[in-house]
């Protein structure tokens, strides 16, 4: 079959739809414009679908073994040194496809949604546009073939979130949370662009293919050109992995660049759902699993990786007990389980457990997705309803809002863990993963799965539970609404049977994984229990919840202001990089360089003022100087005749 | 095929503008002529291409010559390559936008489109002459006309703006032509006079070539804004009228870097290695002090002006760093800062000319009251950050990996030093993004403005077009560069450089 047409137009319709409905779509598209949008995802839904279909059933497996296919490679860029240069091509390899069939699915979700959502706001042909310019841009990431091709479809997708979060543009708080996010995500991309550079220069090429085969042979000169270079100590390998890591790390808002992801959650609800939870933010998990077999290799950027992951994971999820806006917990409970998603790849080391903790990780991400932009979709329902995102505004929503209650509540039994939904069989994968390789850290996820149980059930209770406030309205929004949430909820129930290490290991083969259910108990025991704390303290609106908080004190006040890592920033950005660096450069070369120009354009003026008197235009005045001069000459030629 | 044409439309078209009295046929007749410097330019790439020096390093193609005073090595040499094309192209359609953007110039219009041309012959005439001396007539024939059209034109402090640009360009020229004559009595081959060629085959022993190189580099590197001879920028640029600006920043810049490249770089090449981790480190500074700067301005025409600081910056750096991949970034820096700083002045103007303020805090939610201006000022900005797809990460790229390929710590640190600007870039462009077109608006009489006029519009599409072209189809212009770029390498390599 041919897998180049075929992957093209996965990108181009995309593509094409960001066009047409980018110029033509304010004037000539305004009713269209929703329907072009989703017609259009819905065609590179079944291509992918098909794609899928065809890559893990007919094609992709050569002997057992999955085989990257790569449809079409065409240099764009040539550097000239080496190998080096930027590729566009299409890679289908399992995780690539796995990725296909999650960024189209949920886009078309979104797509569908947002018919309803953003109904009779302004610019829906713009705002349709811009979310074709993310699944195309995301898409891109996916496929790609080169580490320079990724990085331009990273800095896209970077590009397309910063317009769909200020979207709403008049709202001040929109424009700060675009800002952040772009320039948080750059911050880190200057350490993933230079990681690229120290790749790509000492191992001669940016190709996936290359890089991979060059680098897990030790004898090629890749490796060795690799080996012989270093910096303070450490190898250039661990160097242009943690900084390539880095990279991830910004896009996947890890600690400590997570800042901008809670923010984010101003722009509309869909778009969180899509970029903000299933897609975007994963990313650098993703990068980090397509480059798997080199950070294997470095048992140092694996712990850097791990570490970031869980602590990540465990900090997320105390903040998120105690937020009250609920985009915000959502956010906060996204940084969470990618966390999971992180270390799950970095405890994936050598030998048995390697192929564990990547398809673990991967099979999180998988389900992740589903249950995940279930759960915004359906907070984006229920803020539609009550036109608010604040918890306290919410209640009793359960009667008002059905089908969103019995989906939310299905997205929240899955992310908990509970069997059997989709949730349960991929975290317990990272939990067997993390127990095989690094107790502590299983520990940690162990209690962060509590964790997550509980503070999730605190705002299933909060929105659906507690006592009724007043609303005027009882309309659960439209069919274009309704649809999205039961699929997806029909995906959270269904994705965890999907037998995903047939699919998606890291040697490409297919492997079998185990449920043990005595390994089980623990983790569903800690859930049940979180979940019954949760139901014992916001069941019922009452003060056990107030006191709880203030018997925990400061810490709790710290965790309520998100561990005050908004006002580092503040304090970095503001104090340091703006005052004490970018007001003097302002400063020094207003008064010190143009000074200088200046200073030498006076003396100029001022040496001529003080001459321009010899200028006098009186003749005897000349002449006394001429004679004056002659006199000198003469003395002075008659001083020298004489010695 | 003469090259010549590309001094005798734009000339033809300045002296037929006096000619006539009507301000709609002064401005049809400019736009026509620059629409034909446009069709010629890309008539003539095109002939280029289907010929063997295409892919000749060194080879100059339409080479025409006519006696001047060829008693004193004076002859009026004419030739082109890739890199020069490419710089004819972009000054092509610099032109065509400035001569868009100006239509509403009604004050003393002839003069003013006479200037225009005037500028424009001499930004051709600059690139394709291949005689040192014609050269330097013509860079000086680029820069009286800037006196007048800012002294006449201008705005703010323009007289004391006018004043500094002309005294720093004439003072720069004055050291390039300390250089020039070091080159034509240091030469060995005595019949060589200004060719630049024949320099290029016998270059100056290496103690003349280590004297005269800082005069021609500083001298070229003046006028693309080489730290710290940059002030004339900022005021320069906030002063002028926008076809001005556009001219200035988007052409006369890249004159210097041209002849940083072409004359300093490719008849000095012992020198240009020697000299090398200098030219960095000046170059770093500007390229990172400049984007800090532009973090601090409030005035929309400072901080573009303050940006280019910043992006010349990379064509020196490239220039400085002397491998093949850094030169070429340089060359396509060089086009791709063209054509995104003309857009930005661009929009600057059209904003300008509605809001009557260039003060950022001042303006606000734009982009409801004028979308498509709002867009383009969008897409300038997303260009100057480097964002894939449009021209700047192009050639940003290309820097980056040209200068890593350079081992050794300075030129390590160097690299990313220059790198981490694209941060505090992100951090200007989006400040400047977020309080000019998103944000509430700020004036209800905001709402009344007309969005762009055709003219304003097709000036942001040529614009936009060429910045496409360059960041979606990196391979053809870096195809056409490539030869021209690797005979400077040749020369550097061939002097034990690097």
């Amino acid at each position: 079959m041919n897998y180049a047409q075929f992957a093209a137009f996965i990108l181009l319709l995309p593509l094409l739809s960001f066009v047409v409905l980018g110029i033509w779509g304010r004037r000539y598209l305004s009713k269209l414009a929703p329907w072009f949008g989703t017609a259009s995802m819905a065609a590179v839904c079944a291509l992918s679908l098909y794609a899928a279909f065809r890559y893990f059933f007919v094609d992709g497996s050569v002997g057992g073994v999955f085989q990257p296919i790569i449809a079409m490679q065409v240099p764009w860029l040539e550097f000239g040194y080496k190998n080096l240069s930027i590729d566009l091509g299409l890679l289908l390899d399992p995780i690539s496809v796995m990725m296909l069939v999650v960024i189209s699915v949920v886009s078309l979700m979104v797509h569908l949604f947002s018919m309803g959502y953003m109904k009779g706001e302004d610019r829906v042909p713009t705002y349709y546009a811009f979310l074709s310019l993310f699944s195309f841009s995301m898409l891109g990431l996916v496929l790609s073939v080169n580490l320079f091709q990724i990085y331009i479809f990273w800095e896209l997708v970077g590009a397309s979130s910063f317009l769909l979060i200020g979207f709403f543009f008049t709202k001040p708080s929109a424009v700060a949370a675009s800002k952040k996010a772009f320039i948080v995500t750059r911050f880190a991309d200057l350490f993933f662009l230079i990681g690229i550079l120290i790749m790509g220069i000492q191992a001669g090429s940016f190709d996936f293919g290359v890089l991979l085969q060059q680098l897990t042979n030790p004898a090629s000169e890749a490796s060795v050109a690799m080996a012989s270079a270093g910096f303070l100590g450490l190898s250039a390998l661990t160097w242009a992995l943690v900084l390539i890591f880095i990279g991830g790390a910004g896009k996947s808002a890890m600690l400590p660049l997570h800042i901008w992801l809670p923010d984010a959650m101003e722009g509309p609800t869909p778009v969180s759902a899509l970029i903000h939870a299933a897609t975007m933010v994963v990313a650098g998990v993703y990068l980090v699993a397509r480059l798997f077999p080199v950070f294997q290799l470095d048992a140092l950027a694996m712990q850097v990786v791990t570490w970031v992951g869980a602590s990540s994971a465990l900090f997320a999820a105390v903040i998120a007990c105690t937020q009250t806006d609920i985009k915000r917990v959502l956010a906060y409970s996204t940084m969470s389980q990618i966390g999971y998603m992180m270390f799950s790849l970095g405890v994936g080391g050598q030998g048995e457990t390697a192929a564990l903790g990547y398809t673990a990780s991967m099979f999180h991400l998988f389900t992740h997705a589903f249950f995940k932009s279930l759960l915004f979709l359906g907070a984006g329902a229920v803020i539609h309803f009550v036109h608010s995102n604040d918890m306290r505004d919410m209640g009793g929503l359960r009667r008002l809002m059905p089908l969103t209650h019995i989906s939310f509540l299905i997205g929240c039994l899955a992310i908990a863990g509970v069997p059997p939904f989709a949730g349960f069989f991929s975290k317990e994968e990272i939990l067997l993963a993390a127990w095989q390789s690094n107790k502590l850290v299983y520990y940690l996820a162990l209690f962060t799965a509590a964790l997550t149980a509980f503070y999730m059930f605190r705002l299933y209770f909060m929105i659906f539970w507690q006592a009724d406030k007043q609303y005027h309205h009882h309309s659960e929004g439209t069919l274009s609404m309704k649809l999205p949430l039961l699929l997806l909820a029909l995906l959270s129930i269904s994705a965890g049977f999907v037998p995903f290490s047939q699919f998606v290991s890291a040697d490409g083969r297919a492997t079998a994984t185990h449920m043990h259910w005595q390994f089980s108990i623990a983790p569903v025991v800690l859930v049940i229990l979180g979940i019954g704390l949760a139901a014992w303290l916001y069941r019922q609106q009452n003060d056990k919840p107030a006191k709880l908080a203030a018997s925990l004190g400061s810490f709790y006040k710290g965790a309520y202001r998100k561990f005050y890592f908004d006002e580092l920033y503040l304090f970095v950005t503001h104090r340091i990089l703006f005052k004490m660096i970018g007001k003097p450069a302002a400063w020094a070369d207003k008064q010190l360089v143009d000074g200088a120009v200046n200073a030498s354009g006076d003396a100029t003026l001022a040496a001529a003022q003080a001459i321009k008197g010899w200028q006098s235009g009186k003749v005897q005045q000349y002449l006394l100087v001429f004679l004056l001069a002659v006199l000198l000459l003469a003395a002075v030629l008659l001083f020298f005749w004489l010695v | 095929m003469n090259l010549n044409l590309f001094l005798l439309i734009p000339g033809l078209t300045a002296v037929a503008v006096l000619l006539l009295r009507q301000q709609s046929q002064v401005r049809m007749l400019a736009l026509a002529g620059s629409v034909v410097q446009l069709v010629l330019a890309i008539w003539v790439t095109a002939q280029f291409l289907a010929l063997p020096q295409a892919t000749t390093p060194g080879a100059m193609a339409f080479v025409s010559e006519y006696s001047w005073y060829p008693s004193l090595g004076i002859v009026h040499t004419t030739g082109v390559d890739g890199v020069s094309l490419s710089m004819i192209l972009l000054t092509a359609v610099v032109v065509l936008a400035g001569v868009l953007v100006s239509w509403k110039v009604t004050d003393r219009f002839q003069s003013f489109f006479f200037l225009l041309m005037l500028l424009s012959m001499g930004a051709y005439g600059f690139f394709i002459a291949q005689n040192l001396f014609v050269m330097f007539f013509f860079l000086e024939l680029a820069v009286i006309p800037k006196f007048l059209l800012i002294g006449l034109w201008g705005s703010g402090k323009r007289e004391y703006s006018a004043t500094k640009l002309v005294l720093m360009l004439m003072g720069a020229s004055a050291l390039v032509f300390v250089g020039l004559a070091g080159l034509y009595y240091g030469q060995s081959d005595a019949s060589a006079g200004f060719n630049m060629q024949a320099l290029a085959a016998s270059p100056l022993p290496l103690a003349s070539q280590l004297f005269f190189f800082p005069f021609a580099f500083i001298g070229f590197g003046v006028f693309t804004a080489l730290f710290p001879f940059h002030t004339w920028v900022p005021d320069g640029h906030s002063s002028a009228p926008t076809a001005a600006s556009m001219f200035l920043a988007g052409i006369s810049m890249k004159l210097g870097g041209y002849g940083a490249l072409r004359v300093a770089t490719f008849l000095m090449p012992e020198a240009a290695a020697y000299y090398s981790p200098w030219i960095v480190l000046l170059a770093a500074i500007a390229i990172l002090y400049g984007s800090f700067a532009t973090m601090m301005q409030t005035d929309l025409k400072y901080i573009n002006a303050y940006s280019s600081v910043s992006h010349t910056g990379f064509v020196l750096f490239g220039i400085g760093m002397l491998t093949k991949t850094s030169l070429q970034g340089a060359v396509l820096q060089m086009v791709s800062h063209g054509l995104m700083t003309a857009l930005f002045f661009a929009v600057i103007g059209m904003l300008y000319e509605r809001t009557h303020t260039r003060q950022v805090e001042k303006m606000g939610g734009l982009l409801k009251a004028v979308p498509f201006i709002s867009t383009v000022f969008v897409i300038a900005g997303l260009t100057s950050l480097g964002l894939p797809g449009f021209s700047g990460f192009v050639s940003e790229m290309m820097v980056f990996v040209g200068s890593w390929e350079r081992s050794g710590i300075f030129y390590r640190v160097a690299t990313v030093a220059a790198a981490a600007s694209i941060v505090v870039t992100a951090v200007y462009i989006l400040r400047a993004v977020g309080s000019v077109i998103m944000g509430p608006v700020q004036h209800e009489a905001y709402l009344q403005f007309e969005d762009a006029t055709w003219t304003e519009k097709l000036a942001a599409v040529v614009l936009i077009a060429a910045i496409l072209f360059i960041g979606l189809a990196p391979f053809v212009m870096n195809g056409w560069i490539e030869p021209g770029v690797q005979s400077v390498f040749q020369q550097v390599s061939a002097a034990g450089g690097r």
